[in-house]
């Protein structure tokens, strides 16, 4: 009965995608928050950010959401709208105030996660974006649990160079098999660092042992891209901007843009796929 | 009736917690034991991080195991005279990749062996390196160390 309520509710859901590390501080959050962005930039597309990071959500302050609260309506809980087409979920709008720390064991969790799922009012949906928290544990098993009452698109993984996030970065794509989640491919955040002065290049985060690059070949996953380091896409985030809408011109931007659209592509190239099996 | 634990001569217990994920934590548990070391005091680590462990590889005995002995599990001895010792579950692993996808329960029940139940001997100094977040681990940890000297917690951060 509960799969069948959760299913009701995700029928009008086309894509879902989720953004997973193994490794915290990678940029999950990030990517999460201007894939959002990218993809509602088509304004015939409906959009929706989900952020079950329970213990340190994100996504409010990224959007620009922060000292959001959460509506009930008849149909259920109402997403905060960024855009009349971006909408927007997390932890952090239930919050009082937003240094309260959300100590919960995994049962808990699970059971918020579930909510988020069963009873916001997401309406009908082009793209569910899912934003994680670092790690293989309730989140992550709850999350692929409960959308198999629609279906997950895939997965993208975010890392950074070096070889501390990529040992953590193996153990989630092992988990995504281990759970028969799709891995639409790997992102390698904080990939060098070009100068804006004197444009010379620096691996701030050394690939010791080949990068994401390495990884990838190794694990035969895609690698969706390289976004190198810019400070402005700390600052837009702490600013709750689109790094995309203030840097336009950044090497950065059009990383990120040419991953968006690969990440649309393969799930428009799964739809055409289903639709052609059915 | 005093029972000598296996935490009993451990002088000082130091968490290292943040909130935020990759923000130095586990690369400052082992700077610190190694100043520690240093400086002469004898030193453990405890790597409760049960989905991301890095401490093995931090200090080069990724490929290590453990073993048991009378008083419980030996932790596996590190650093350039081999005398900073530790405890993570990255030695228990077959192999380093393979994912650890656990329900809390199953963590708590593991946080509480590898405190209580590893033969730390005399210390001076306990790190414990934790994950990101406010969760299990936390709790569990807390909860369990308890009952023991701990002297506090080292919050790590980065500026934004």
């Amino acid at each position: 009965a509960e799969a069948a309520e959760l299913r009701a509710r995700l029928r009008a859901v086309r894509h879902t995608v989720l953004v997973l590390s193994g490794k915290g501080g990678v940029g999950k959050s990030t990517f999460s928050a201007l894939l959002a962005h990218g993809l509602a930039a088509d304004e015939t597309k409906q959009v929706a950010l989900l952020d079950i990071d329970i213990c340190g959500p994100s996504i409010p302050k990224m959007m620009g959401l922060e000292g959001e609260q959460v509506h009930q309506s008849g149909s259920g809980w109402s997403p905060v709208y960024v855009e009349e087409n971006l909408g927007v979920m997390s932890v952090g709008f239930l919050l009082s105030s937003p240094d309260d720390a959300v100590i919960w064991r995994g049962p808990k969790k699970n059971g918020l996660i579930k909510q988020f799922l069963r009873d916001v009012d997401w309406g009908e949906v082009d793209y569910l974006i899912v934003d994680t928290p670092p790690g293989t544990s309730d989140e992550h098993l709850s999350i692929v649990q409960y959308l198999s009452a629609t279906h997950i698109d895939g997965a993208v993984i975010v890392t950074t160079p070096q070889e501390v996030s990529l040992q953590d970065v193996r153990k989630e794509i092992n988990f995504c098999r281990k759970v028969k989640l799709p891995i639409i491919g790997v992102v390698e955040n904080m990939s060098g660092f070009v100068c804006p002065k004197c444009k010379n290049e620096s691996q701030i985060f050394p690939p010791t042992t080949g990068g994401a690059e390495k990884m990838c070949q190794n694990m035969n996953v895609s690698l969706l891209g390289k976004v190198p380091l810019d400070p402005q896409i700390g600052k837009s985030c702490d600013r709750g901007q689109s790094f995309l809408a203030e840097a336009p011109e950044s090497p950065a931007t059009l990383s990120y843009r040419n991953i968006i659209q690969r990440v649309q592509e393969y799930c428009e190239q799964h739809q055409l796929q289903e639709e052609k099996i059915m | 009736l005093a029972e000598r634990t296996n935490l009993a001569g451990v002088q000082h217990i130091l968490l290292v917690l943040s909130g935020k994920g990759g923000v130095g934590k586990s690369t400052l548990s082992t700077e610190l034991a190694l100043a520690l070391r240093n400086a002469g005091k004898r030193v453990g680590i405890l790597d409760v991080d049960l989905c991301g462990p890095s401490i093995p590889r931090m200090l080069r005995v990724q490929d290590s195991a453990v073993h048991q002995c009378d008083s419980g599990w030996v932790p596996v001895f590190v650093g350039q005279d081999k005398a900073i010792a530790l405890m993570s579950i990255g030695f228990l692993l077959e192999r380093s990749d393979d994912a650890v996808v656990w329900r809390g329960p199953k963590k708590n029940a593991l946080i509480k062996q590898f405190v209580t139940d590893v033969a730390w001997g005399d210390l001076d100094f306990l790190i414990v390196d934790t994950p990101p977040g406010t969760s299990d681990e936390h709790i569990s940890t807390v909860e369990a160390l308890r009952p023991h000297q701990l002297l506090g917690a080292i919050l790590v951060t980065t500026p934004q």
